[in-house]
């Protein structure tokens, strides 16, 4: 029998205990839920840019103006003539920008595809300006958002006719950067993003195996060896935005590469995850075991051939799954790059690895600071692409490792 | 995209010398009736990599040197007034001769004697292009040439392949020590540069920051502060924040993982934890700056506060999630690596298991946890894109976390993006916050990595 002293001091004791686990599971819930918050947050505000609001109307593909190649002024006439009221100059001004400055080009290219056109009518969709988008997706009502009352009046009139409409927005997987939010798309960034990765891991791959085969097979125990070992160490945890620095004072001001290219970037981004896919790959050397070394070395293979012919084809799963990790880490990194100029307004799409360019880090990062409305949705949906493509990356790590796993 | 094309021929004819080589051998020793040294893939690879690697070394070279080379020529050429200025005065000239030659618009009006030089700098350009054309494609046939013939059964192909081979794998680990050697001195080097302009006990000690220095000497206003320790402080600020929001729930996360959570569950949380460390700071960045700061705004002004929408509270916050599972992932590791001893005396005296945790667990790991959360500090000092999008440019000394600081990193990233100036002071200050940034992330990494080390030879 316990008295009731000792009964009320565990019964204290035991409600310490269950409070300490509470904490813990709090603790684990807090970072979870901000997880979810998160990914909750950029899909909510993000999924509705791979949408676009389009405007049906009518366009006489009048002779004149195609010969001068005036399509904007098909766009305007045909507006003009779907709302014959407005006659006012300003209102008139008004009333085309409910149209994309960009809607032309779909007339220019149905037109070259088609000459049969010229001096037809036909009901055109074309793309509706950011802030119609806005308010056709409810991001903003039509009396908060940048519209006016006789635009919103004219939006109603157009969605009463039916001739609103959402649609893929393709423009947003192909184009490259642009002022104007509806005629912007991450397909540049894409690309720089790709070539910058293919210099990376040009690069890093082979340097990274090669300094931790040397270091974990052939190198001697000395200071020499001892000090490369620290320095790798003290090089992983470096901030990125360092190596920036290095990039922007070594490549650029005294090698003089050109600004904004991918390869400079990608020569960067080699540095930063250098460190990390040596320290990887030591460590899936390291787990092969000494006794298939000796083993080869007892039927007579030398040093090299033991390393190419058994430890390395053993380790390359380890090794190629901590490489594709690095490269993902590398691919989301920002600040090293702003540093070389790669934040530059680029509309064209990178074709060579010396042409400007920008990343979709960086892109997010530019259409964060954009103060349109219209920027913030596809920010969210160009941080989705970049999570997607980190996911599979990371993915098919995981399955790498799962599959060619092995246990000594 | 010469150079690629050239690149692509060396490494042909490599192939070809591989190929060469590995016929050769073969019928050298059927001729001679006798069995070669090595097998025939190190005779091949012996004379690929005596064409490919002299020629290799003779294109880097060139592209380490043209540009200096063709510089100093083109500046010899300049009439004598011209080689005369200032050294940043002739850099901007010889920018826009560059410029000149590639047909982009300059910043003067062209006058004859530039456009000779862009002439000259163009005929040397395309001399250079063809001159490193002709010697790599001479030094690979040459160097394939000469290997090929050095191909007998008696040659000792193997040691020789093993040997370069070796070489170059030391050349690789070298790597990272000059990637360091060129960090210390690209920021030195113009830190010191800085510290002619402003003196250092200025820069370390100032209270002031305001980098905007005068470009035209009737500018008005600006004469430039460049006192760090507002910047200091508002690193130290948002550090402290972000370390309070992690280090309680990494540590608590870390301690359920190791001591609580069932088998499966840990297996379902930790890669979920990890998760956090995947994404990529500009995503955290779009995050604080859109969602949490306008949230803690808006709580601010509901409970009577004026919060900034700049403020530092929420740059930390944010920062602190990211940090999380770097302080969670590594307590996990520790306390994990503690003996099942000591938990099974702590215990079997008694102990319920939270009081075995705190008296015995965590004092036996925390070594290794506190080098776990320097590592954390020094990622969160380090930080830098959550800061540029959530934090503000103000350099403000204040203690007030809902009001706007600015970091070191943020400074960074503002005085070098966008138009600059190389020599100024402005952009010196750069590298001179960078070299500080990094003396003190290297210290901290130092010392963590010391304990951490010293807490796994104890355990071992």
């Amino acid at each position: 029998m316990i008295d009731e002293r000792t009964a009320r001091r565990l019964a204290r004791r035991h409600a310490a205990e269950r409070r300490f686990k509470l904490y813990g599971m709090a603790s684990v819930a807090v970072a979870l839920a901000f997880l979810v918050a998160l990914l909750v947050t950029i899909v909510g505000k993000g999924y509705t840019a791979f949408a676009q609001t389009e405007i049906a109307v009518e366009v006489s593909f009048d002779a004149g103006a195609v010969k001068e190649g005036d399509f904007a002024g098909l766009v305007k006439s045909a507006l003009a003539a779907r709302f014959p009221e407005v006659t006012a100059r300003n209102e008139k001004r008004e009333l085309f920008g409910l149209i994309s400055s960009g809607a032309d080009r779909v007339l220019r290219d149905m037109v070259r595809d088609d000459p049969g056109l010229i001096g037809q009518r036909r009901v055109v969709t074309l793309l509706a300006s950011d802030d119609v988008d806005m308010v056709v997706k409810g991001h903003v009502t039509a009396e908060s958002g940048r519209l006016n009352a006789r635009q919103a009046e004219w939006l109603a009139s157009l969605r009463q006719a039916g001739a609103v409409s959402l649609g893929f927005n393709t423009t947003f997987f192909t184009a490259g950067d642009s002022r104007e939010p509806e005629l912007a798309g991450v397909g540049g960034a894409v690309v720089g993003s790709l070539l910058a990765m293919v210099v990376t891991l040009c690069l890093a791959f082979p340097l990274g195996v090669a300094t931790a085969v040397y270091l974990e097979e052939f190198a001697p125990k000395n200071r020499w060896t001892e000090l490369i070992e620290v320095n790798i160490n003290n090089l992983a945890a470096v901030p990125s935005i360092v190596f920036g620095l290095l990039g922007l004072a070594l490549f650029l001001n005294f090698l003089n590469m050109p600004r904004s290219a991918p390869l400079v970037g990608g020569l960067v981004l080699t540095l930063m995850s250098l460190p990390v896919i040596i320290i990887a790959s030591r460590a899936a050397l390291k787990a092969v075991p000494p006794s298939i070394r000796e083993a080869a070395r007892g039927l007579g293979a030398s040093r090299l051939q033991v390393v190419t012919h058994h430890v390395l084809p053993l380790a390359m799963p380890g090794i190629l799954t901590g490489t594709i990790i690095a490269t993902a880490h590398a691919i989301g990194e920002t600040a090293p790059l702003l540093m070389i100029g790669m934040v530059a307004f680029i509309v064209d799409i990178p074709a060579g690895f010396l042409d400007p360019a920008t990343v979709l880090p960086v892109q997010v990062y530019l259409w964060a600071d954009s103060p349109e409305r219209a920027f913030v949705e596809r920010t969210s949906a160009a941080i989705m692409i970049l999570l997607a493509f980190l996911a599979v990356m990371n993915l098919l790590a995981i399955v790498l490792r799962k599959k060619f796993e092995r246990r000594w | 995209m010469q150079l690629l094309a050239l690149v692509a021929t060396l490494l042909l004819l490599s192939a070809v010398g591989f190929h060469l080589g590995r016929r050769r051998a073969a019928a050298r020793s059927a001729a001679a009736d006798r069995r070669p040294h090595s097998l025939p893939v190190y005779y091949g690879s012996y004379v690929a990599l005596w064409s490919g690697l002299p020629a290799l070394l003779v294109l880097l070279g060139w592209l380490a040197f043209e540009p200096v080379v063709v510089r100093s020529l083109v500046v010899d050429s300049l009439p004598p007034a011209a080689r005369e200025l200032p050294p940043e005065r002739l850099g901007l000239l010889m920018n826009d001769v560059r410029n000149l030659a590639a047909g982009v618009v300059t910043s003067r009006d062209v006058d004859p004697d530039m456009a000779a030089a862009a002439e000259t700098y163009l005929r040397l350009k395309r001399l250079g292009a063809v001159a490193v054309a002709v010697l790599s494609l001479a030094a690979a046939i040459g160097g394939l040439g000469l290997a090929l013939r050095r191909v007998r059964p008696d040659l000792r192909a193997r040691n020789a392949v093993e040997k370069l081979v070796e070489r170059l794998l030391i050349g690789a680990s070298t790597i990272a020590v000059f990637t360091t050697v060129g960090i210390v001195l690209s920021l030195l080097f113009e830190s010191i540069r800085f510290f002619n302009a402003v003196p250092i006990h200025e820069f370390l000690f100032g209270l002031e920051w305001s980098p905007q220095t005068a470009i035209r000497s009737d500018q008005v206003g600006s004469s430039g502060a460049f006192g760090a320790v507002p910047l200091f402080a508002g690193t130290f600020l948002i550090s402290l924040i972000a370390m309070a929001v992690a280090m309680p729930v990494g540590l608590f996360a870390a301690i359920y993982m190791a001591e609580y959570a069932p088998r499966r569950l840990r297996a379902i949380i930790k890669p979920l934890l990890e998760v956090l460390a995947g994404i990529p700071t500009v995503v955290y960045g779009f995050f604080a700056a859109l969602t949490v700061a306008p949230f803690l705004r808006d709580a601010g002004t509901i409970l009577g506060l004026s919060v900034s929408s700049e403020s530092a509270l929420a740059a930390g916050v944010v920062m602190g999630i990211m940090i999380i599972p770097y302080v969670s992932s590594i307590a996990d590791d520790v306390i994990t690596a503690v003996p099942r001893s000591l938990r099974e005396a702590s215990l079997g005296l008694g102990a319920t298991r939270s009081e075995t945790i705190r008296q015995v667990v965590v004092p036996a790991a925390l070594p290794g946890i506190v080098g776990g959360l320097l590592l954390a500090v020094s990622r969160a000092i380090g930080e830098t894109m959550i800061v540029v999008m959530a934090a503000g440019m103000a350099a403000n000394l204040t203690a007030n976390p809902f009001e706007t600081v600015t970091t070191v990193t943020v400074q960074i990233v503002t005085l070098l993006v966008g138009d600059q100036e190389f020599d100024s002071p402005k952009t010196l200050a750069a590298f001179a916050l960078g070299l500080v940034l990094f003396l003190v992330t290297l210290a901290l990494n130092v010392a963590a990595l010391q304990v951490v080390k010293r807490f796994r030879e104890q355990y071992d």
